[in-house]
């Protein structure tokens, strides 16, 4: 069952705490926001399964664990496909009765880092899409190798420098764009697909309710922003991620039965990526007046995605 | 409720096809799979009698073998009984899972139809993959023909699901020699079978909320090496418990299983060490030889390659002379493993037995009776010497000139 009273946040962030405070995730690291949001939001009982990444290194170094539910880690690749193995296991117990509750409403849910599910997970996780199970796989998107200290993904955005796709003398940093992970899975024909925010609270907030709620395979992209690797000071967190939605380098939308496209959040002042890219380290580079021509591209990049997103989103196709 | 499955008391089933009864009669919950060449029909089975009502599971068919144990050990936590069959490329790409698997402690059942590991690619049966999984921490069972497949596969719930042990298990049949070769099998009625394997009593279930659990957890130096040395020693607690299951199977089959076979060995001057089908082969031979010339022949075959009966091996061996050890997987620039653990074994008796090491029937290259024979009587001739005459490392079977290595400074 849903939590119904989400217009409160203190009541909100409070409520059915299943997930401890004390893990080791670095201080400003917008995961744990995402993560208790989304246990946050549900009664139901949750087993929950994490690919290899900042969140699962965090929060089950043995003897301790911050998982006040069923909680499951096998590799770096394969959360959908654990989680997915346990939903089909309590089906067939369902069918024979052999459940310790038989009719205790129980959701599946899968999370990944952006390596996890960009790379290395993904064809991992297209499988279990693809079998149709009913469990959510939400990525938190940092749009780097955070764990292992900053290497490029495919999510990493052109531009940005790290430490295996690094701007210098001779470059501008990671060459290619990023990849439309979104897109590929509605692609899918996954009933419930969404690009959310932790600064837009409410909206992921009935984003993750939806997901859970809907029968079937649902993807949620969650921008979840690395004070470490981004380089901006920990108690900017929300603001950056402020800077990030409203300069629409991470629209927030839905995508309902891979064609129904709902913009969800529309930014009063749209403010240009100049001010996103600026307040972060990762990007400082291009403001060489030899990288300029990136900022540039990225701007319009953006302003062409948006447009495209209104277009589908009025076309109802 | 399952439909029924007509029974007969005799079948012709192949290995495959006595495997996935098994899976049947033990009315496995789910099975994550993915196809591959021979161990394919054992999952196709198991999804036909879903299909059909036999069993009331759920067949996951997934995108890759990575994805089949990995589906696998998710159901296995979530507290049902879970089992799957793969060979070879798949072995390997499941490796990674394996280790996953038996670290988590999840009685899954893992039906092996060995074969060869390219490169060069084939289908043919060897025992690359089998060697692949043996520090997986997996138990690993070894049939030699359909009868052993199907009656070990049965073993292997109970085994791995005894809350003692709480271990995935093997069981290993060979690629196409025993997985596609129709043979008589004695099947037990579904009702025994499902009474000896027992309804699945769940261990740390994810499905039961009231204790919610966490799998899968990190340790560094703190604390990962006592996690691996109380798997090592469920492994080898498990031995006895593994002796007494093959006692309970004996009271409703008949058929009677021990982690170490032993065949004409109570005279036996030479003997033959061997795994999978290659075990009836020198039987045949030893037989043979001991009606035509005379030589003291016998074979030990190893049933429960892990945990390895190091102890059993030895008090098997320690009387006989000369001992020759069948390694079907390619050594890859060394003695074979199977060679190597049966030499330490035998270096703690008193007489020390010669032992020498064969590599065969790589890529499913014939083994015969006469090359058994060969062999034997090549030991036969070191022990009349009292030392190893050949090279201590010798290829079986091969085309072109003799390959061997090493020789002895006992001579």
């Amino acid at each position: 069952m849903a939590i119904t009273s989400i217009k409160n946040l203190k009541e909100f962030s409070t409520n059915n705490d299943r997930f401890e405070g004390a893990h080791t995730l670095c201080p400003g690291c917008a995961h744990s926001m995402i993560v208790r949001e989304l246990m946050n939001c549900t009664d139901d009982n949750l087993v929950i399964s994490s690919n290899t990444g900042c969140l699962e290194v965090s929060t089950a170094v043995y003897p301790f664990t911050s998982w006040d539910t069923s909680w499951i880690h096998i590799g770096f690749e394969n959360a959908a496909t654990a989680v997915s193995g346990a939903e089909a296991m309590h089906k067939a117990r369902k069918k024979k009765g052999t459940l310790k509750d038989n009719d205790a409403p129980v959701k599946f849910v899968a999370f990944g880092g952006d390596g996890s599910t960009y790379d290395i997970g993904f064809q991992w996780l297209s499988g279990a899409v693809e079998r149709g199970h009913d469990f959510t796989y939400i990525c938190l998107d940092n749009e780097n190798y955070a764990n292992t200290g900053g290497q490029r993904s495919s999510a990493t955005p052109i531009g940005a420098t790290t430490t295996t796709a690094q701007a210098g003398s001779h470059s501008y940093g990671k060459k290619e764009k990023k990849k439309d992970m979104v897109a590929i899975m509605a692609a899918h024909g996954a009933p419930y697909v969404a690009q959310l925010a932790p600064n837009k609270w409410k909206a992921m907030a009935k984003g993750f309710q939806k997901a859970l709620e809907t029968e079937g395979p649902c993807f949620i992209n969650t921008v979840s922003p690395c004070c470490t690797e981004w380089k901006f000071d920990p108690k900017d967190t929300i603001g950056i991620t402020d800077l990030a939605t409203d300069s629409l380098m991470f629209p927030i939308y839905e995508i309902i039965d891979g064609h129904e496209l709902n913009i969800l959040y529309r930014p009063k002042n749209i403010i240009g990526v100049e001010e996103y890219m600026g307040a972060q380290g990762r990007y400082k580079h291009l403001f060489k007046p030899e990288n300029r021509h990136i900022i540039d591209k990225v701007q319009q990049d953006v302003n062409e995605y948006w447009d495209y997103l209104q277009r589908r989103e009025e076309a109802r196709i | 409720m399952a439909e029924k499955y007509d029974l007969q008391e005799r079948e012709v089933w192949d290995g495959n096809f006595a495997a996935s009864q098994a899976l049947r009669q033990a009315q496995v919950d789910v099975v994550a799979a993915y196809p591959i060449t021979p161990s394919t029909p054992i999952v196709e089975n198991y999804g036909s009698y879903v299909a059909n009502g036999y069993i009331d599971g759920e067949f996951v068919m997934v995108e890759s073998e990575h994805a089949a144990m990995s589906g696998c050990v998710g159901a296995s936590a979530a507290g049902g009984r879970v089992s799957t069959a793969t060979s070879s490329q798949g072995f390997a790409l499941m490796t990674e899972v394996l280790y996953q698997a038996s670290g988590m402690r999840l009685p899954i059942v893992l039906n092996v139809v060995n074969r060869a590991l390219a490169s060069p690619l084939n289908v043919r049966g060897d025992h690359a993959d089998m060697y692949l999984g043996r520090d997986s921490g997996w138990i690993q069972l070894d049939a030699f023909n359909a009868q052993e497949a199907y009656d070990l596969a049965l073993c292997a719930f109970r085994i791995g699901e005894h809350h003692d042990v709480r271990l995935p298990v093997m069981v290993h049949q060979d690629g196409f020699i025993t997985s596609h070769t129709a043979q008589n099998v004695y099947p037990l009625s579904d009702e025994v079978a499902y009474n000896f394997v027992g309804d699945f009593k769940p261990v740390d279930d994810m499905l039961d909320f009231s204790r919610p659990v966490t799998y899968g957890a990190q340790t560094e130096e703190d604390w990962h090496f006592e996690h691996k040395a109380r798997q090592h020693k469920a492994l080898m607690d498990s031995r006895p418990i593994i002796d007494e299951i093959f006692a309970d199977f004996e009271k409703v089959s008949g058929r009677k299983y021990n982690r170490v076979e032993s065949y004409d060995m109570e005279d036996a001057e030479v003997a033959i060490v061997a795994l999978g089908t290659t075990v009836e082969t020198a039987r045949v031979a030893a037989k043979e030889l001991r009606a035509e010339e005379g030589i003291k022949a016998g074979v030990v075959a190893i049933r429960c390659f892990r945990p390895f009966p190091f102890d059993m091996v030895r008090d098997s061996l320690e009387n006989v002379k000369s001992v020759a050890v069948l390694d079907r997987s390619s050594p890859g620039g060394a003695m074979g493993a199977f060679f190597n653990e049966v030499s330490a074994a035998l270096y703690t008796t008193p007489n020390r037995p010669l032992v020498t090491n064969f590599i065969y029937g790589l890529g499913g290259r014939d083994f015969s009776i006469s090359e058994a024979k060969r062999i034997f009587k090549e030991q036969k001739a070191h022990a009349d010497a009292g030392h190893i005459t050949t090279d201590i490392q010798q290829f079986s079977g091969l085309r072109g000139p003799h390959l061997g290595f090493f020789q002895t400074k006992r001579g």
